[in-house]
């Protein structure tokens, strides 16, 4: 009960941010100009103001803004995020077909960057000359310096143009047949290159914080306990040490949740990976508001569940986390 | 007198330091018999912890090593042992309980975990075994409900009682010495005496030899049945707790021991720390120059102090002073 309480309450407050992120950014797009009957317009070569009106009208843009914004909101909660103009097709719909593939790239680079970063951090504190500790220099480095665009497209041109080694764009090919694994072995190595791209940043992030954590936990006084009590190296670096490094290093995953959201919208763009990203693109260019509307309720919405996640994760590690002591 | 279960012998640990290598401590010897309690006294940065440290194997990584002399433990020497070897020992045979029980338990484990992984580890206890073995450990050490207390995390219980879970884990394995430094300094006054009359009854039933370091004298005449007086990396004065006491052969002793008032009395709730000797103490730099260290603040002082280290001093009744001026003291 004492664990399950807060996270209730958490729970709520999530609610409560996701509608007020649903007002944010429903008055937000409203205040920006041009709309899709400017799109439709164009795209049938201009029309009169009146076409352009009768168009309003049938898709209830002449209402004043707090009764769109009220309607918006009803609808939503009844799990109904509107109708895209642009693709003629339910948003809710729309984003449910491209989620997946944006979860699988984000939730998979999130994990390579932790897992990685975390090893490197661990080697590199337990030996400051040593390999690991000149990989997270150069990493650091990079990671800061190296747009992620950029970083993608130098790994298109090196490991798929030069060495093709990997596809150079998309999720599936098409030609590829046989049973579940033959496909899954195919989008595993479609996801190769986006997925490096994307951790990069992260890596960088995760595995300096990481090694400062473990240097600081290193010389603690458990450590010393842990020592003292003839545990093997690894028990006490791996047992003793990580699990309170960790910390800092899960806050921080948490904390970047919306940036490898926002990365993942650069990265889908660069290797033609088609999730939210590429639909948000699309969508923002055709000035398709419901589904601008719908993609960013749900990468909010996906940021919150990484955070709650985090918190969850954050209390299993550290049982000071939430406790009154 | 029989092999004694420790052995020190011209122990001497260099630290690496800005200035360059310093002995820290400088041509130490001692021996510790079964069963015996042993004290060592001396104020802040004397080395009383890297000599215990040194004897775990446990010098401060890449910082602190032996340079020379030999730790001879039951006929075996440390000093040669591997890491592997040490392993064994520390934590089993010989375990050690530090100044800051605050943060010396891990705080994302249960203390029923981190008393039982002693057991599991040395003694190859299963998982069940080693958790009840856990709670009559601290049941010993007198924290009531230990059925329900042993589920807690570090940050639920107390100061003291935090001490009570390390003096616990410390004697699991019930080893044949127990080192604990300064085991009640960040201690609250009441706790402190309670704690000392723990480790020295649970001392008493599983005969383990104790090396207590601390900075009060109440407790060392209390407690301890020879003394180690340390200074800058020396030792000052060793001998009989009481005839120490009583008649000091070193101007260092003296000063400490003038320092606190009905020193034989017995514990007493009021625990005065040591106070400062007029002067101050040298720089780790000058640790290794062959010269009485203490001459500086001694009143005694001539020439000779200030041109060689004294050598030891012997007194027929085991006490030994390492003064030039032993006999006048
Ligand atoms: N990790 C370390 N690195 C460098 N110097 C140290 C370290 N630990 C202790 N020292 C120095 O070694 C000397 C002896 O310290 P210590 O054995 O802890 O003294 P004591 O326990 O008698 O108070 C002190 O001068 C202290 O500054
Ligand atoms: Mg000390």
């Amino acid at each position: 009960m004492k664990f399950l309480f807060p996270i209730a309450q958490r729970i709520f407050y999530a609610i409560a941010l996701l509608i007020a992120v649903l007002v944010l950014n429903f008055s937000m797009l409203h205040l920006a100009p041009g709309d899709i009957a400017d799109t439709i317009a164009q795209a049938s070569g201009g029309a009169d103001a009146e076409v352009i009106e009768q168009i309003r009208k049938d898709y209830g843009l002449d209402q004043p803004f707090y009764i769109q914004l009220l309607k918006y909101i009803g609808n939503v909660l009844a799990f109904d995020l509107g109708h895209s103009f642009f693709y003629n097709q339910p948003v809710t719909d729309l984003i449910l077909e491209k989620l997946p593939a944006t979860l699988l790239l984000v939730i998979t680079a999130q994990i390579l960057a932790l897992i990685v970063g975390v090893l490197l951090g661990v080697f590199s504190a337990r030996n400051p000359n040593g390999l690991a500790s000149y990989v997270v220099t150069f990493l650091a480095l990079f990671g800061y310096a190296a747009p992620v665009f950029w970083t993608g497209i130098l790994l298109l041109i090196a490991f798929s143009l030069k060495i093709p080694l990997f596809p150079v764009a998309g999720m599936i090919d098409v030609t590829v047949e046989g049973g579940f694994f033959a496909r899954a072995a195919d989008i595993a190595l479609h996801l190769v290159l986006p997925v490096i791209t994307l951790a990069s940043i992260f890596l960088a992030l995760y595995s300096r914080l990481c090694r400062a954590s473990m240097l600081e936990v290193l010389g603690s006084d458990y450590v010393r306990t842990a020592k003292a009590k003839g545990l093997a190296e690894r028990e006490v670096v791996f047992k003793h040490a990580l699990k309170n490094a960790l910390s800092p290093v899960v806050t921080l995953a948490g904390l970047q949740f919306s940036a490898v959201v926002s990365g993942a919208v650069l990265v889908e763009t660069v290797f033609s990976w088609p999730g939210l990203g590429t639909l948000a693109l699309q969508s923002i260019i055709a000035r398709d508001t419901p589904t601008i509307l719908g993609i960013l309720f749900f990468s909010a919405f996906v940021v919150i569940v990484g955070n709650l996640l985090t918190d969850l994760v954050l209390r299993l590690i550290d049982p000071r986390v939430g406790s009154k002591a | 007198m029989t092999v004694p279960l420790l052995k020190v012998e011209n122990l001497r640990i260099e630290l690496a330091t800005r200035d360059g290598v310093a002995p820290v401590i400088d041509d130490l010897s001692l021996e510790l018999g079964v069963g015996e309690t042993l004290s060592f006294v001396g104020e802040s940065g004397c080395g009383k912890s890297m000599t215990a440290l040194a004897i775990m194997g446990l010098l401060p990584e890449k910082v602190g090593r032996i340079a020379s002399g030999h730790i001879w433990f039951n006929g075996e020497d440390l000093t040669k042992a591997d890491d592997a070897r040490l392993r064994q020992i520390r934590g089993n045979e010989i375990s050690m309980i530090f100044q800051e029980p605050m943060t010396s338990l891990n705080p994302v484990y249960t203390i029923g975990e981190q008393i039982s992984e002693v057991l599991r580890r040395h003694k190859g206890l299963s998982q069940r075994q080693a958790h009840a073995k856990a709670i009559e450990l601290l049941d010993a050490v007198r924290i009531p409900n230990p059925q329900a207390r042993v589920d807690d995390y570090p940050h639920q219980m107390s100061g003291g009682q935090r001490q009570r879970v390390m003096i616990a884990i410390a004697l699991a394995c019930e080893p044949k010495i127990l080192i604990a430094d300064e085991p009640t300094t960040a201690l609250d006054v009441t706790v402190q005496a309670q704690i000392f009359d723990l480790l020295r009854d649970l001392g008493q039933q599983t005969g383990t030899a104790t090396i207590l370091i601390t900075h009060d004298m109440g407790a060392v005449a209390e407690m301890a049945e020879r003394m180690i007086v340390m200074y800058a990396g020396r030792k000052a004065e060793e001998g009989p707790v009481d005839q120490v006491i009583d008649s000091p052969r070193h101007p260092y002793t003296k000063g400490l021991i003038s320092c606190v008032p009905h020193l034989l009395d017995t514990l007493t709730d009021e625990r005065p720390e040591l106070t400062e000797i007029g002067g101050i103490v040298p720089s780790l730099r000058d640790f290794g120059k062959n010269e009485c260290l203490f001459a500086s603040r001694c009143t005694i002082a001539d020439e000779k102090c200030r041109a060689n280290r004294p050598p030891e001093a012997e007194f027929d009744n085991q006490q030994r002073s390492a003064c030039w001026h032993a006999g006048q003291v």
